[in-house]
């Protein structure tokens, strides 16, 4: 499976997501800048955490124009699997591929820590290979972490099982200590924890490494005769 | 020439937690009257005359960027100068 890590300027994590890829996961990872037009040949979109912009206006506000994300929201269209991650969460909310929009933390504090997040929907191509309801330890490292949707939104998110992952102690106030949610269709992840960083027990835990898993299975029955 | 100032808050459904922080550092300071604030961005945009309608082009460029119709409102004032 070849993946594509977006590289914006002000992204900082897209080393850690090419290592877990290539050193971890064992596939194919190529940088993309942020001008490309062209991701046809990636089977998985990958968007970095970091500060993309300088986080200047809001935080993804400014990524979500750039010249890639028009290949970005037409490789989602596609079915093709996209994952945002921090700062990449961030972009996909401002680009309208996922709903709701990112306040500051609570505590008005920038949070690093590991974290415990509870796997809420193990039928998606992101998390098959966690069990339902599994908790796993995953750090975080955010200032605007905050999620936020209206009533009505936090309904369809509930009612179409898009939430899937939540925090066990909120750190940062998201509504229904949302950590990670899916668009509708399923195949377009957001979530503020870095699973990137979660690839080896070295790192202090392995638990993300499931999730870049389960994208490569889901991927490889659906594309691959005899996976 | 147009002089345009653009102001964004976050809505008033939104709690803000800049502005609650603000909000009781006054307090603290026994400015108990004081009882609430909200934190928000001011932005000065110079936008050269076109044939468009200037207000439609503030509203297209407040709601596609500036501001974030999920969390924010936003207003503006439009100055008109005269270039020599």
């Amino acid at each position: 499976m070849r993946f594509a890590v977006i590289v914006f300027p002000g992204s900082n994590c897209d080393v850690d997501m090419f290592h877990a890829i290539k050193d971890e996961l064992g596939e194919e990872v190529e940088y993309v800048w942020h001008d490309s037009e062209n991701l046809d040949s990636f089977d998985g979109i990958l968007l970095p955490g970091g500060f993309s912009y300088g986080d200047y206006l809001r935080s993804g506000a400014i990524a979500r124009f750039s010249n890639v994300m028009k290949q970005v929201v037409k490789a989602a269209e596609a079915g093709k699997p996209v994952l945002g991650i921090c700062n990449g969460f961030q972009i996909l909310l401002e680009s309208g591929l996922l709903p709701g929009a990112m306040r500051r933390n609570e505590s008005l504090q920038f949070i690093c820590q590991t974290v415990q997040l509870k796997v809420e929907n193990k039928n998606t191509m992101f998390t098959s290979q966690y069990n339902q309801d599994e908790v796993i330890r995953i750090p975080i490292a955010h200032g605007e972490g905050n999620y936020y949707c209206d009533a009505d939104t936090l309904k369809c998110l509930t009612d179409n099982n898009q939430i899937v992952f939540t925090y066990d102690n909120n750190p940062n106030g998201s509504v229904a200590n949302i950590a990670g949610i899916t668009n509708e269709r399923g195949n377009v992840l957001g979530m503020m924890p870095h699973p990137e960083r979660a690839v080896d027990e070295l790192l202090g835990s392995a638990d993300g490494l499931k999730l870049f898993q389960s994208i490569v299975k889901n991927w490889r029955e659906a594309h691959v005769v005899n996976a | 020439m147009f002089k345009v100032k653009v102001y964004v808050t976050l809505r008033e459904s939104v709690l803000d937690p800049q502005g609650t922080a603000v909000k009781s550092s006054l307090h603290s300071m026994n400015y108990n009257e004081v009882a609430d604030v909200r934190i928000g961005k001011y932005m000065e945009l110079t936008i050269e005359k076109t044939e468009r309608d200037i207000e439609e082009v503030v509203n297209e460029l407040c709601t596609r960027l500036l501001a974030n119709p999920v969390i924010e409102d936003y207003r503006y004032e439009i100055e008109e100068s005269v270039v020599q």
